[in-house]
């Protein structure tokens, strides 16, 4: 894809300036007053008649009343310490790596990486002891999520290789995989990890929780996989070449000087991926499971919150929004070139 | 040679386990792996699509459930490109209003998954319409009611084209065509959700044209409107294809979450027919394929326009 160059920006505006812009952008040419008038038209009653419900008529009660289960589902009070830590944890997990990338500490960029790979371990023997069944809400579908990406990254690096090995078979056997899950619904893929599972692993019951991850690591690796091909194709061939040259053996080449290159490259897509991750995986709550999704729609079944669809599909879907949309902003600073040099 | 044939080996052993358990299993629950359950009478009724009767075969309920996904999948394309044109160019509208609430538009739905939409459309609003009884008529002639959108049809007569009204007898309407809400919740939640990524779409492509091109329109005498069709929009096109024809297989694929608001597209009655029958791996295979069929087929007839477009570039 062609890129732009970039145009030399307006001359900086003073605040007051740029409100007068602003301003008569929505009056001149005359069409745009015309446009504005449209907006406004639709605008003001549709934004009057939402105000009013959401203020008159709304009973918000059922989103106070029900906090804990859309947190943590119906995971005990007492054990609430353990989803708890297990968040400090992450969140001081994703500060440090934060601070590696930003410092270009290349030897804590290595340590946060291990302790990511780590990391699902970690959670799930700090929240495990409970039972799976009474898990819910943010808490399953922040673990599936984070879980399903850090699991599918490795198999999806291995499929994108893969894909690209001079092997034949290797090549159609990954590539085959690839395109078969890419060109199928997530539900599919989900409700056949359901079904299919048990009979595939005889005299075992997976878990109903651990089936569903299963499915969303094997449909997020094949996608995990195309991004990271976009990547190994990103590299120079002059990079192997250069490798070779040095002596070092293809492996070696690969996991030394190729890999660490397509990988960096590919961080803003896996971000995106991990986002629509995150999204998708609600449709677990299809399956029965309890995630933040499940348990709107489990609360709404309870005869004491029955016709508040608006009010709680409205409080999950912000709460959705809010997570989504910070990570992307969040994920908008991988983009930012001072971490494509090298890592120091 | 020798990685290959380990290779080989592996993947043999590895399918061989996992059918050899798979086979097992199935017979403990007194099943095989064969399609001829298909011509059995699928026995359960199906709210909509093309005529069926529940005494006619599994085979036959399995196609109603396709033509279903095919028709809400073909409406959805149509309003999502629609929508993300419109939306797409507004981003880059010089009305800033109609700039800011595109992106309002965009990072509001974007950022919300796609079932959550379809329930809220489905539970929320299309649920909650009026009684048919009680039903205004928007534009004079279109009728949103619990019992589904009323809207005018087309309709050929022996004096020309004429437009058949919904009008409204005894306790229900006649005339015209009726979208079922889950059809209608269905349509609309992929098409806002997909209209978004498609605007998307469209921005990058349009601001992906050289500023050059602008100006150069400009200098020649054209109009805003004459730039965007004639210098921008032929460019932008080519830009424009290939993500689009992803957005179409994703909106396609996104059709399946019909089954939560209980419209009969393919796999809900797939679903249908696994729960009747217990047959999970042959039926997952039929939907499997049906949508790996329309992927390609899809993707084929973008790619054959692509190269067309391309061509008359050069």
């Amino acid at each position: 894809m062609a890129t732009v160059p970039v145009a030399a920006g307006p001359p900086q505006l003073s605040t007051r300036d740029r409100w007068a812009q602003w301003a008569r952008s929505l009056v001149v040419p005359w069409y745009n007053a015309l446009l504005t008038a449209c907006c406004l038209a639709v605008l003001l009653p549709g934004g009057w008649a939402v105000g009013v419900w959401a203020v008159r008529w709304a009973r918000w009660d059922v989103v106070g009343a029900n906090l804990r289960l859309f947190a943590v589902g119906t995971y005990p009070p007492a054990q609430a310490w353990r989803p708890l830590v297990a968040l400090v944890l992450s969140v001081a997990l994703a500060a440090f790596t934060g601070w590696a990338l930003r410092r270009r500490q290349r030897r804590a960029l290595w340590v946060a990486v291990a302790l990511w790979l780590a990391w699902p371990a970690a959670v799930l023997g700090l929240v495990a002891p409970v039972r799976t069944s009474l898990w819910g809400g943010l808490l399953v579908t922040v673990l599936l999520s984070a879980g399903g990406i850090v699991l599918s990254f490795p198999l999806g690096v291995l499929l994108a290789l893969g894909r690209r090995s001079r092997l034949g078979l290797v090549r159609v056997v990954c590539t085959a995989y690839i395109e078969l899950v890419r060109g199928v619904p997530l539900v599919s893929v989900l409700f056949m990890a359901q079904l299919l599972l048990p009979l595939f692993v005889p005299g075992m019951r997976p878990d109903k929780l651990l089936r569903a991850l299963v499915g969303i690591t094997a449909f997020t690796a094949a996608y995990i996989a195309e991004n990271v091909r976009g990547g190994l194709q990103g590299v120079p061939l002059g990079q192997y070449e250069a490798a070779y040259a040095l002596g070092l053996s293809p492996a070696q080449a690969l996991a030394l000087v190729v890999l660490p290159q397509a990988l960096r490259a590919v961080l803003p897509s896996i971000a995106g991926q991990f986002i629509s991750l995150l999204k998708d995986t609600s449709l677990v709550a299809i399956m029965g499971i309890l995630d933040l999704l499940g348990v709107a729609r489990s609360v709404l079944a309870h005869p004491r919150w029955l016709g508040r669809q608006a009010e709680v599909y409205l409080f999950v879907g912000a709460v959705y929004w809010l997570l989504t949309y910070s990570l992307s902003r969040a994920s908008r600073r991988l983009e930012r070139p001072e971490l494509h040099g090298r890592v120091e | 040679m020798g990685a290959q044939a380990l290779f080989a080996l592996l993947l043999v052993l590895a399918g061989g386990l996992l059918y050899a358990n798979l086979v097992r299993s199935l017979r403990a629950l007194g099943l095989t792996l064969q399609f001829e359950f298909l011509s059995h009478p699928a026995g359960f009724g199906i709210a909509e699509g093309p005529a069926y009767q529940p005494g006619d075969s599994y085979a036959r309920a399995f196609w109603v459930g396709v033509v279903n996904t095919v028709r809400v999948a073909a409406w959805g394309i149509v309003g999502a490109t629609v929508l993300g044109t419109v939306v797409g160019v507004a981003r880059l509208s010089s009305n800033r209003l109609v700039a800011r609430l595109a992106v309002l538009y965009v990072e509001s739905v974007r950022n919300v998954p796609l079932l959550l939409q379809l329930l809220f459309w489905y539970t929320a609003v299309f649920l909650n319409l009026p009684p048919v009884r009680e039903a205004r008529a928007w534009l004079g002639a279109i009728y949103f009611t619990q019992r589904g959108v009323y809207l005018p049809a087309l309709r050929w007569t022996q004096a020309g084209p004429a437009l058949e009204v919904p009008q409204l007898v005894g306790f229900n309407f006649q005339g015209g065509i009726r979208l079922s809400p889950e059809f209608a919740a269905l349509l609309l939640g992929l098409t806002v959700y997909t209209g978004a990524f498609i605007a998307e779409v469209v921005r990058g492509a349009v601001q992906s044209v050289p500023r050059g091109q602008w100006e150069a329109a400009q200098a020649l005498g054209l109009t805003y409107g004459q730039t965007l069709r004639k210098v921008i929009l032929p460019q932008a096109l080519r830009i424009i294809v290939p993500p689009l024809i992803s957005q179409y297989l994703n909106l396609t694929k996104n059709s399946s979450l019909a089954i939560a608001v209980g419209y009969p597209d393919l796999f809900n009655v797939g679903h249908t027919i696994l729960n009747q029958t217990g047959q999970s791996v042959p039926v997952f295979v039929l939907i499997m394929a049906s949508y790996l069929a329309m992927s390609l087929f899809v993707s084929a007839l973008l790619n054959l326009y692509n190269r067309r477009i391309r061509l008359v570039e050069r």
